[in-house]
């Protein structure tokens, strides 16, 4: 892929190779000015994607190399860089066609920010974004294994709803990898340069997640040092994940409703609305509809978000793939462990593909990578596998009693341990509590 | 088998053994190298710019690399103090990408500096992120676009808690191009 080129203008050496640094790092082609004339000369033999200039330099300012710019290259996207003391200069150089200005010194986020949305806006004009969809395959997709009907069904739906900017709610069981679907969305959509930023709503109490999604000023209460960004605004021109989207309160559900109804929301403690440009992601295992049936989840909330749906399959409904996800995940665990990659016996196989993963993908992965610690490090054999009795037994029909089962098996296993029993399920704490209390258990069970 | 450029740690002043170790252990995870932890004893008057009342990053580094690089690791000194370069207002770390050195500090990446209670494993586990962010530049990653990619450029804390401690496929096949 091509690297995006930057001139960075600035007669004090200390900017240029700080800038110089910075940019090589975010994996820029960088070359540097330290007068105007210079930079002009370099600007006849090459073109440049972004060119960063200081407004104040000795000989020919930034201003007046900024209208130079502008006559030889009209398109050219120029930021200014400007002191404080000087905003009427900004504005001057805006109104003279610069892209946008920055005083410095700048914090790393809004130089960031500024960059991404120049490469946005130089990415939207280069090229055609429908042709391209057309052509182009699907990215970041390589953690979602499967080539089962139900997985290239799901795929296409992403592919689909990855152009558009409508609002989507992903369903499925636990452990099905809702999480991954998101990003595969984010990965393809043209929000692609900005941050997906995932929120667990389970995890967290209504009053964190207030603080969590909206942020809070410097000063707001006793030891807010820095002002502390809050999800929305972190997601800004990028995608939002609300992860379990059906565990929040009923107020959260009007503030939320807000928000995304306006984009713009207040700081804890602050004055300022704030304005974020986001895209909408949210995932839930509960039946969202009927929940709205019963009163606990707002009708006018489910059909902003439930613009799109698109159901992950349970790994019961797409067998075919347990080979793949099993030779996915030996080769990853056996990677991490730096051991040999080990084999797979035919018995042990035969038996996975028998039983019905309650716990889904995850539950999978859980049991690929305690055979790998437990096994020989030559195979994975049938005893390695934690499933006889889960096999035969199994005459549970209701998936809460399934999780109920699986939770309380695993508490067993750890000795209440919690913190353990949450690891090996790949939950936070918090969400093993809420599980517990949900369905009522006690450790003398 | 384990390629033969290792990761040497140094530390300016942590105090905390158990953060160092942990560190340590994630930095040997992500890049499957072997790692040293050493400690060092700095007078950090020379690099304290007294009008930002923080430490310049970009004379840090240069002292990392004169006095405890060499060709057979990538070193990164470890500080706890407020970090800026001239033009930024701060920088949890720098590295020369594809050089020998990186710094990093934990300074920013406490809750407690953002009026929300103390909380050692997130500390920990930001700056263990933060230190294989530097090292993956100094083996010449840059910034990577893939959601939770370690490489992917973090400006807040909060970016730093939606990354993991790890590399994405793609810059973990890049990492594994550059060594072969």
């Amino acid at each position: 892929m091509k690297k995006n080129s930057i001139l960075i203008v600035d007669d004090e050496a200390s900017v240029r190779d700080s800038l110089y640094n910075w940019f090589l790092e975010d994996g820029f082609e960088v070359s540097c000015a330290e007068n105007a004339s210079k930079a002009l000369n370099m600007l006849d033999n090459q073109r440049f994607d972004i060119i960063l200039a200081d407004i104040k330099m000795p000989g020919m300012d930034g201003l007046e190399m900024l209208r130079r710019i502008k006559q030889i290259i009209p398109d050219a996207v120029v930021i200014v860089i400007t002191a404080f003391a000087t905003v009427d200069t900004a504005v001057q150089a805006l109104k003279d066609g610069a892209f946008d200005y920055v005083t410095k010194p700048f914090d790393p986020d809004d130089l960031s920010h500024l960059i991404r949305n120049a490469l946005k806006q130089i990415t939207l004009s280069t090229e055609n974004e429908s042709l391209r969809s057309l052509v182009v395959d699907l990215e970041n997709v390589e953690d979602i294994i499967g080539e089962s009907e139900p997985v290239k069904q799901m795929l296409t739906e992403v592919e689909h709803v990855a152009q558009s900017n409508a609002s989507v709610i992903i369903t499925g069981e636990s452990g099905t990898g809702k999480e991954l679907i998101a990003k595969a969305i984010h990965s393809n959509s043209s929000r692609r340069f900005f941050p997906l930023v995932s929120v667990h709503c389970g995890a967290l109490t209504e009053s964190l997640l207030e603080s969590e999604l909206f942020g809070h000023e410097k000063g707001a209460f006793t030891g807010a040092v820095y002002n502390r960004k809050g999800r929305f605004e972190m997601a800004d021109n990028g995608t939002i994940f609300l992860d379990e989207i059906a565990t929040i309160s009923t107020k959260m559900q009007v503030e939320l409703l807000r928000v995304l109804e306006s984009k713009t929301f207040v700081r804890v403690g602050g004055h300022k609305t704030i304005s974020s440009d986001f895209r909408v992601i949210c995932a839930t295992n509960r039946d969202l509809k009927k929940m709205v049936q019963e009163g606990s989840f707002r009708e006018d909330l489910y059909y902003r978000l439930n613009v799109v749906n698109i159901r992950v399959p349970p790994l019961r409904e797409r067998k075919d793939d347990i080979p793949l996800l099993v030779n996915y995940f030996i080769e990853k665990y056996c990677t991490s462990m730096s051991r040999s990659k080990v084999g797979m016996d035919k018995t042990a196989m035969k038996r996975l593909q028998e039983y019905d993963f309650p716990g889904n993908v995850r539950e999978l992965e859980n049991i690929i990578e305690r055979a790998i610690v437990v096994g020989n490090g030559k195979e994975i054999r049938l005893k390695d596998l934690p499933l006889s009795k889960e096999v035969s037994t199994n005459k549970i029909e209701s998936l809460d009693e399934l999780e109920r089962q699986h939770i309380v098996n695993i508490l067993g296993k750890y000795s209440w341990n919690i913190s353990r029993t949450a690891k090996a399920l790949s939950i936070d704490r918090v969400t093993l509590y809420n599980k517990i209390k949900k369905y009522d258990l006690k450790q003398n069970d | 088998m384990v390629p033969s450029q290792n990761i040497k740690l140094v530390s300016f002043g942590i105090p905390e053994k158990g953060l160092l170790d942990k560190i340590a252990k994630s930095v040997m995870k992500a890049f499957n190298r072997s790692v040293t932890v050493k400690e060092a004893r700095l007078e950090l008057g020379q690099y304290f710019d007294g009008q930002r009342r923080q430490y310049n990053a970009d004379q840090l580094i240069q002292m990392v690399e004169d006095h405890y690089a060499s060709e057979q690791h990538k070193t990164i000194g470890l500080f706890q103090i407020d970090l800026f370069i001239p033009i930024l207002t701060y920088i949890f770390g720098q590295a020369y990408l594809n050089g020998q050195t990186a710094v990093a500090s934990s300074y920013r990446l406490g809750n407690e500096r953002y009026g929300i209670l103390k909380n050692t494993n997130q500390l920990s586990d930001r700056f263990a992120k933060e230190v294989i962010h530097e090292l993956g530049h100094a083996f010449g990653l840059v910034h990577c676009h893939t959601p939770y990619c370690v490489m992917q450029a973090s400006t807040y804390v909060e970016d730093i808690d939606l990354k993991k401690a790890d590399f994405c496929a793609k810059c973990k096949a890049l990492l594994k191009n550059k060594n072969s």
